[in-house]
């Protein structure tokens, strides 16, 4: 489903959406960059509560559809304008990593 | 392309927000150069790693990526302490990343076996005082 699709089901909130229409196809969990570099795949949402700028990064280049920010967790205006300028898409979850990721797989 | 094409970064080591930006620049211009996602995605994230070891362990580095009509080749050169024990290094979970390094979410062992997972030859030349050099293969 589109990651605007996912944002309005499962009542998540938008904080950069420069691509609303990219294909979410899977979904991974985790706060360790290389492992999330090594074990997510393209295409995937990334449930993370991590909140530096090297998010962007590794989702850029693990080529992920969108970051989903659990628990609330809030980003420095600074990382939101970097992840416009690298068209990388994050979403917010009010819920813990568990339940962010329960509410997804309902849906893809 | 018949020719080769390179490209040069010099890897600061003193900036770690600013890391991945040779990766970042490398991923923008594999995509402008039309290669499939998979080899772009393959070669962002070993270069990103490496460019992040560089930045961790050896105050920075320098990277040059070449293109040519077999593949991407990447050289990650450093002047840091090099790596003692490299089949140490390869396992996965082993780092000698410090603590403040580890609360950005690095440090967690993985970057040199992701660099060999998403690169189709990695040789690794190192000596203890002098530096590390590695060498990245992504074929087509």
């Amino acid at each position: 489903m589109k990651v605007s699709e996912l944002i309005e089901k499962a009542g998540f909130r938008a904080v950069t959406l420069p691509d609303a229409d990219r294909e979410i196809k899977g979904a991974y969990a985790g706060d360790l960059l290389s492992w999330v570099m090594g074990r997510a795949k393209a295409d995937d949402a990334w449930i993370t509560i991590m909140s530096n700028i090297n998010v962007v990064a590794v989702a850029s280049l693990a080529d992920v559809a969108c970051v989903v920010l659990a628990e609330d967790v809030e980003l420095d205006e600074e990382i939101k304008q970097t992840a416009l300028d690298r068209e990388i898409n994050i979403i917010s979850s009010g819920m813990p990593i568990y339940e962010t990721a329960l509410e997804i797989g309902k849906f893809i | 392309m018949s020719d080769e094409l390179t490209f040069h970064f010099d890897v600061d080591g003193e900036n770690f927000t600013s890391a991945g930006h040779a990766s970042v620049k490398v991923k923008k211009i594999l995509r402008e150069l039309g290669l499939d996602p998979e080899t772009i995605r393959k070669v962002s994230i070993a270069m990103y790693e490496g460019e992040i070891n560089m930045v961790i362990h050896a105050g920075g580095g320098e990277a040059d990526v070449s293109v040519d009509d077999k593949g991407v080749t990447i050289v990650l050169k450093d002047s840091g302490p090099g790596i003692e024990d490299i089949d140490k290094a390869m396992e996965e979970g082993y780092s000698t990343a410090r603590d403040n390094i580890r609360s950005l979410g690095f440090g967690a062992g993985m970057g040199l076996p992701n660099m060999k997972r998403y690169s189709d030859e990695m040789n690794i030349e190192s000596e203890v005082g002098k530096g590390t050099t590695i060498t990245m293969k992504v074929y087509f």
